[in-house]
């Protein structure tokens, strides 16, 4: 015997704290609340998945996050995608769009089309969806501070091109909440952004019962420090925030949770997530059920993205980032997911070229063609160590937010950056760890290379002649359209809002007569204020 | 040494950290104030959507030894160029400037130029941040 075999196992726990076994029972199963919520596939409590036959009848949507430059680039990148056999769309929009700004605001020099596609007026997404049935390809708008508009924006876009926007398919992310947590495209204060997201749920739930106003995000709290069980328990928490605003107007349960989807990250230990989100969709399930009555399945369902994994990649040898990604992908195949798209290897540098774009794009159709990940449902239940992880997560959760509600709320803590100021110290002490070599990070600390080489990333261009493209083309916009027309929408928008009515009909109005999105969001600073961003540490 | 140098070596540098432009990515600028709070040095954290004006006007009413900015999104350039300009009118060129986060090789030179000494891309260790401030912030402070 060597001396490593006489020395004691080191204790292992993973990212959510749960200690970690060499081996599991039946006995582990039973300790950790046995199989009472395995239940069936397409059956409450859906631990197994929301459907009963899960990807032997559809596989997963692929969609990746996409989109540059002037509309008309972004089109040619989604037709690329497309032709390469993506099945949904996800529109990435630049920084101006996402906080409201227009493209002549001096506060978007420099950033027009850099990190996404610029949004100004209607005409913008008349040629970035110019040519894609919006039928076959659902779009999903990664959108969150000024999501109302651009709801607004593509209903009316729809309906324009002659589709009845009552069958019309989509997401729009809409989380406000966990943008004052991490991602930071906040406009408005705290209790008015939830009251635009109870608008766009409230206003979906009548005109587009199809399409799902909102993806509340676990995602972007993981990616700034939260751990997998937070980032699931927080999402929750955030969610119930939405649904209670919309109940509160009147509405039933059933006639909105149906549309709510949801946004996860895929990176870390492989078994930790899957059992994420198996626990992840027993207890939103069980909250749906035990805590808002709700009575339709499709209420109950944790309909999902489980996206990205940017957090997991390096800057590092960033070519062994495709072979994460590809871990990455059989994660999500492995949790149920609806919706996939995968961090290309090269994000941690530049926005993807199409050579980056088609390898993510491959790493998922070959789960799909090659490795028989659509084959059986929920491969991993059963397993004695993926059942016992699935309890204790689920329980983690629960404890997490039933602390939340014990401080308070979500809300509360979110406007005192409280969670903010949490997960911060968070992914302060992971870094140390990783610095440290306490948590192995292959290429960061262990594993280097002796010299680094030539990184074989090629780096996205940014068009300086974007911008001015962009601004002619709202300024000929507004020299066109029918100013009177745009008054009267901006004066109902500004009257709706401060009386507390449902402003989308407004906003539908103002975006069909091609106001701007600056113009739009304009209106509604005037009433609701700027958020201002507690600094907390 | 006189009693009015030992004053002065005791004083801890003073950092403005600030988030330029519309960037929301704010978890590395997070990160690195705690790193520069645990080195003992004093942070004044600006929060997201900066204005080179606003990072001139705090950098010079705060009289900071060190303007750091946190950039991901790819502006740090045009931003910089804005800035610099600025920042040299309120008389801070001897202060020492640092940038980090996602800046690409290829435009460390053009950073150099616009000033930024200390150049820290995705990356970068917090004792290699922490050394640079200490051994370049001019002497009068520990």
């Amino acid at each position: 015997m060597n001396d490593r075999a006489k020395e004691p196992l080191k204790p292992v726990l993973n990212e959510s704290g749960i200690e970690v076994k060499p081996l599991y029972t039946q006995v582990d199963v039973e300790a950790s609340g046995g199989l009472n919520m395995l239940g069936q596939p397409g059956e409450y409590p859906f631990t197994r998945g929301i459907h009963r036959l899960m990807y032997r009848k559809q596989p997963w949507t692929m969609r990746q996050y996409a989109g540059f430059g002037n509309p008309a680039d972004t089109n040619q990148r989604f037709k690329y995608l497309i032709a390469n056999g993506q099945t949904g769309l996800n529109v990435a929009f630049d920084l101006p769009t996402q906080i409201g700004l227009d493209s002549d605001d001096p506060l978007a020099s420099g950033e027009i089309g850099r990190v996404g596609m610029s949004v100004d007026t209607l005409r913008d997404f008349e040629i970035a969806f110019d040519g894609i049935d919006l039928n076959k390809i659902t779009v999903s708008l990664t959108i969150n501070g000024a999501a109302a508009i651009l709801i607004a924006m593509y209903l009316a876009m729809a309906e324009k091109r002659g589709y009845d926007v009552k069958q019309l398919r989509g997401t729009a992310q809409n989380d406000i909440l966990k943008e004052f947590i991490g991602r930071g495209t906040w406009i408005f204060p705290v209790e008015p952004s939830i009251r635009l997201v109870g608008d766009t749920i409230e206003y979906c739930a009548e005109h587009a019962p199809k399409y799902s106003p909102v993806s509340v995000c676990g995602y972007h709290i993981r990616e700034s420090g939260a751990n997998p069980a937070q980032e699931m328990a927080y999402a929750f928490c955030i969610a119930k925030a939405y649904a209670d605003d919309v109940i509160k107007r009147g509405l039933a349960v059933d006639e909105f949770a149906g549309r709510l989807s949801y946004n996860f990250n895929i990176f870390g230990n492989l078994f930790e997530q899957v059992a994420k989100f198996r626990a992840g969709r027993g207890l939103w399930a069980k909250i749906m059920k035990e805590q808002y009555g709700a009575e339709k399945p499709g209420s109950m369902w944790l309909r999902m993205i489980a996206a990205g994994g940017g957090g997991g990649l390096t800057f590092e040898q960033p070519e062994v980032n495709i072979v994460r990604g590809a871990y990455y992908a059989l994660i999500s195949a492995l949790s149920g997911t609806q919706t996939m798209a995968l961090c290309s290897y090269d994000e941690a540098y530049t926005i993807p070229t199409e050579y980056s774009a088609r390898i993510s794009l491959r790493t998922m159709q070959l789960l799909i063609e090659e490795m028989g990940l659509t084959e059986t449902v929920d491969p991993l239940g059963g397993s004695f160590y993926v059942e016992t992880l699935t309890n204790q997560m689920r329980q983690k959760m629960e404890e997490i937010m039933a602390e939340v509600d014990a401080q308070g709320g979500i809300v509360k803590l979110v406007s005192e950056g409280a969670i903010q100021s949490k997960v911060s110290a968070q992914a302060y002490q992971m870094q140390r760890n990783i610095e440290s070599g306490a948590f192995p990070k292959v290429g960061v600390n262990c594993y280097r290379n002796e010299k680094e080489e030539e990184h074989p990333v090629e780096f996205h261009p940014y068009n300086e002649e974007d911008s001015r493209v962009q601004i002619d083309g709202l300024n000929k916009i507004r020299a066109e359209r029918d100013q009177a027309k745009v008054s009267q929408a901006l004066v109902r928008l500004s009257a709706d809002a401060s009386a507390g009515r449902n402003v989308m009909p407004a906003l539908v109005e103002a975006v069909k007569a091609y106001a701007s999105v600056g113009e739009m969001t304009n209106e509604l600073v005037k009433i609701f204020g700027r958020y201002q961003e507690p600094i907390r540490f | 040494m006189s009693a009015e140098k030992s004053v002065s070596t005791i004083r801890r540098i003073k950092v403005l950290l600030a988030k330029p432009g519309l960037d929301g990515h704010d978890q590395g600028a997070k990160v690195v104030v705690r790193a520069l709070m645990d080195a003992g040095m004093e942070v004044i954290y600006t929060g997201l959507r900066q204005t080179p004006e606003a990072v001139a006007r705090m950098a010079l009413d705060e009289d900071v030894d060190v303007i750091a900015l946190s950039s991901l999104a790819g502006s740090h350039i045009p931003f910089c160029a804005k800035l610099k300009p600025l920042l040299e009118a309120n008389h801070l060129q001897d202060k020492l400037w640092v940038i980090g986060g996602n800046l690409p090789a290829q435009d460390h030179d053009t950073l150099r130029q616009l000033g930024f000494k200390g150049i820290f891309p995705t990356g970068s260790k917090f004792d290699a941040i922490v050394d640079y401030i200490r051994n370049n912030v001019k002497d009068s402070v520990q």
